[in-house]
């Protein structure tokens, strides 16, 4: 079995530092069950959340290597042998101890977001919707919370000052899927430009190369929300909806 | 570090556990217009709910019109051997239809049928493709709809809090103590009502599918305060886990793969579960590869494949192949789905399993067959309940979901779990929510309750150089992963009981280092009092169940017997030492019974 060294972030709000551990690694491990090693062996108190260790529950997001990954997705495999491999708590959020942080932030911003108001169902009592109607809308229900997304949106990472008014990449796709769902009936305009911040982001794809789901969330969710942004906010388009009853009910 | 001042919240109904159950009785409790607190011991959104794959069991009959709760019921029962609360079971299949549903209005979006409708898929034991799905990744849709829900509605969340103890005033339960897991410092609770939905016990197990936090803390709360738990003989191990590489053992792979055309086969490349086809199940079953493949499309004039026997019956069949040789290299069996369907309809179907196998295992499951084993996955024993009101057996208090008993009996079947945590979530919540508002008086600390957990919750602090508490955990894990497994016998159980009482008197002893704050040494030297605590019961019931049944296998009685038929093991504390008793099945009424003796 190699010895692998994990430099591993120890502290809390108050300080700390990068701490070096030799671990024992198996064939197919991963950081989080090296991690796990430490807490067993050496390091009992070494805070880190995780649930699922299986890139299903969103829990144990950290920098490796100054990269955002899931831990329990990042094969020990993937690096080079007698490379230090460093793991740090996600940097945008305040930090509780060791690996864990403060991703509160995130919570408000979702309670914040109109929920869905359905229209009323078919004569029997259910709704009907066609599964081409909803395909994009799964792909973002694939969001398994992780905030990595939120973690490297510069707007969230280097401007405390707009986080008031900035819901972030993961809650904008949140969003999209309320907007897109086929049977909505509330329009979010006004709060996806004044309370969401849409138009800080710049699209810069940040968000949508660390999604451990794939989720295509500028290309499939943001600029289509944009675009969308500007045709709700064009009166001859809303002249025409409401003649012809496509309108939503703002919030 | 003796500092022991805590905080102070008060609810009409405290609800313990955010993962399903809890969070949809939170959501009952709070349309009836009490004050809830909702207690999650890891992020809201985070709780073992959101690994389950496969699919909720309702009979919405959209798929096949034929189906109806009858039949569900009749499947659920015969599943669970008919040691189920068939009240129980007869709720969960009438009402499953409506929470599904429910679900819908509140943004869920699962597969569609091509005229629109909640598509279903096929899963072990149910009679017609069943289960509303999303992929393999309904718990995710489930959750997340839940928690969207459910933070427009009023409901206090406490994230990342633990509860150690429930408060009593008397013989009601009157509120819980624990701690915030970030800062360690001390949280009460005073509620008129608590509704345990906290899960299972998996984590006494080393190969297991469960979490961290799945450690038996609502059984244990419940044994603690003088609640009683039935059927803790009964953990089912699902058939399917992965086995390799070892860092991944146990995690899950869903049985949708069989639901969607994967068969299991040995290294001979044989279907083997042709072999495992128990009397019981033989009417309903397929004995050629033909006709269990024709059923797939045509289920009325076809039997179901014996892939999809009930999960105790699988992981028997994988657990006897691998025994005798025919296993696969890494010590389980062969899964293929690759040879018998198109890769594009295996992305679209199982798209967890796919990045799963790739990501962990450097398998192609649209090229390879998987290689899976045996994983510990559910508890069918918990806290003892009424059907209809979700009450245990002491006033105050209610429990949902996995931590419940009855439901299942002696064996669940895959999909019914998700359906569980709807219909009885939603029932605790109503009747903690109505038990609360008719509940008088006010709400008081008792000071030397609260005293006494503060002081057991610091101890591990005072022998900074005890036990390491990941050690003994471990020790635990092997112990009943290797004597209290799939089959048992009574020297091993016996074996086990007396390690388990060891380990308890070791668990007084561990120390942890580091302060209070999130500390998860401290964390984990805590659940080894629930954990050992649930392994009790369950080797102890184990050893009194002389037959085998369902989730509970005895090599040295393997079969059914008619007397334990009509009884459940019940477990109780009496001034700190485990009772058991055997108590009488509820009788299930004629025109139930009736549903029996059709076809079988």
């Amino acid at each position: 079995m190699p010895t692998v060294t994990m430099r591993v972030f120890r502290g809390d709000a108050t300080g700390g530092g990068f701490k070096d551990y030799h671990v024992e690694a198996e064939e197919g491990m991963v950081v989080l069950d090296v991690i796990h090693r430490i807490q067993a062996t050496q390091a009992n108190d070494l805070a880190c959340r995780w649930n699922c260790k299986a890139g299903k529950c969103g829990s144990c997001s950290a920098e490796i290597n100054g990269k955002p990954r899931l831990m329990c997705m990042t094969r020990m495999n993937l690096f080079r042998d007698g490379e230090a491999i460093s793991v740090a708590p996600i940097r945008t959020f305040p930090i509780v101890k060791d690996l864990v942080t403060n991703v509160l932030y995130n919570y408000e911003k979702a309670r914040a977001i109109p929920p869905l108001r359905l229209k009323p169902p078919e004569p029997d009592g259910t709704y009907r919707m066609m599964q081409e109607d909803i395909d994009r809308i799964q792909e973002f229900h694939k969001c398994i919370e992780c905030f990595l997304c939120q973690d490297v949106c510069h707007v969230i990472r280097d401007h405390e000052e707009l986080k008031k008014a900035f819901a972030g990449p993961r809650f904008f796709i949140k969003i999209a899927g309320l907007d897109m769902h086929p049977l909505d009936t509330v329009d979010r305009t006004e709060f996806v430009g004044r309370e969401a911040g849409i138009g800080l982001c710049n699209i810069t794809k940040c968000c949508t190369e660390v999604c451990p789901e794939n989720i295509h969330i500028t290309d499939n969710g943001i600029i289509p929300m944009k675009e969308r942004m500007a045709d709700n906010l064009d009166p001859v388009v809303r002249l025409i909806r409401r003649i012809r009853g496509m309108r939503k009910d703002r919030v | 570090m003796a500092n022991a001042d805590y905080e102070t919240h008060e609810h009409d109904v405290l609800v313990i556990g955010a993962g399903g159950a809890g969070l949809r009785a939170a959501i009952e409790a709070a349309a009836q217009g009490v004050s809830v607190g909702l207690v999650c011991k890891s992020l809201l959104g985070k709780a073992h709910t959101v690994m389950a794959e496969g699919g909720i069991a309702a009979a919405l009959g959209n798929v096949w019109p034929e189906d109806n709760w009858q039949v569900h019921f009749r499947d659920t029962m015969r599943g669970g051997k008919m040691l189920n609360n068939w009240r129980m079971a007869q709720l969960h299949a009438q009402e499953a239809p409506e929470r599904v549903l429910e679900l819908e209005r509140w943004g869920a979006l699962f597969d569609r049928t091509k005229d629109g409708r909640i598509l279903q898929r096929d899963f072990g034991g149910h009679r017609y493709a069943r289960l509303a799905h999303v992929g393999d990744r309904t718990g995710l849709e489930m959750i997340r709809t839940l928690q969207y829900h459910g933070i427009h509605q009023g409901i206090d969340v406490y994230m990342e809090c633990k509860i150690e103890r429930l408060l009593k005033d008397g013989e009601r339960v009157s509120g819980a103590f624990g701690y915030w897991r970030e800062t360690g410092k001390f949280v009460a609770f005073k509620a008129k009502a608590v509704v345990l939905a906290t899960g299972g016990i998996g984590k006494a197990w080393k190969i297991t599918s469960n979490s961290w936090e799945y450690t038996g803390d609502g059984h244990s709360l419940a044994l603690w305060a003088g609640a009683d738990l039935i059927d803790m003989e009964f953990v089912q191990f699902h058939p399917t886990g992965m086995v390799w590489p070892p860092s991944v053992r146990g995690i899950l792979v869903t049985e949708g793969v069989r639901g969607d055309g994967g068969t299991l086969k040995n290294k001979d490349g044989a279907r083997f579960m042709f072999n495992y086809i128990p009397e019981f199940f033989k009417g309903e079953t397929a004995d050629d590869e033909a006709e269990a493949d024709r059923w797939y499309e045509d289920k009325r004039n076809n039997r179901r494949t014996p892939d999809l026997l009930p999960r105790d019956e699988v992981a028997r069949a994988i657990n006897t192949e691998v025994k005798a040789g025919r296993g696969s290299p890494h010590g389980g069996v062969f899964l293929d789905i690759c040879t018998r369907r198109p890769a594009d309809y295996i992305k679209k179907r199982l798209p967890s399993m796919y990045h799963q196998f790739k990501e962990l295992a450097d398998v192609d499951i649209t090229k390879e067959p998987m290689e899976v084993g045996p994983t510990c996955h559910y508890v069918m024993g918990g806290v003892r309940v009424d059907a209809d009101s979700t009450a245990a057996t002491m006033p105050g208090l209610f429990a949902a979901g996995e931590v419940a008993g009855g439901m299942h009996g002696a064996n669940r079947l895959g999909g019914n779990s998700l359906s569980d945590l709807l219909v009885f979530g939603r029932r605790a919540g109503l009747s903690a929510a109505l038990y609360a508002k008719n509940r008088g008086g006010q709400l008081t600390l008792d000071a030397g309750q609260v005293e006494a957990v503060a002081h057991d919750l610091i101890a591990p602090f005072n022998r900074a150089h005890g036990e390491n508490p990941y050690a003994l955990q471990a020790e635990l894990q092997e112990t009943m992963q290797s004597l209290v497994g799939i089959i048992r016998t009574e020297s091993e159980l016996r074996e086990a009981l007396g390690k388990i009482e060891r380990l308890k008197a070791r668990a007084e002893r561990v120390g942890v280092g580091g302060n209070r704050q999130y500390n998860p040494g401290w964390h984990t030297a805590l659940d080894l009092r629930s954990l050992l605590t649930v392994a009790e019961c369950c080797a102890a019931a184990a050893l009194e169940r002389k037959e085998s049944r369902g989730g509970h296998t005895r090599d040295d009685h393997p079969y059914t017997d008619d007397q334990w038929a009509k009884v459940n093991v019940v477990q109780r504390l009496q001034n700190g030492v485990l009772q058991l008793r055997r108590e009488p099945l509820p009788e299930m009424p004629a025109e139930l019974r009736a549903l029996f003796q059709e076809r079988k």
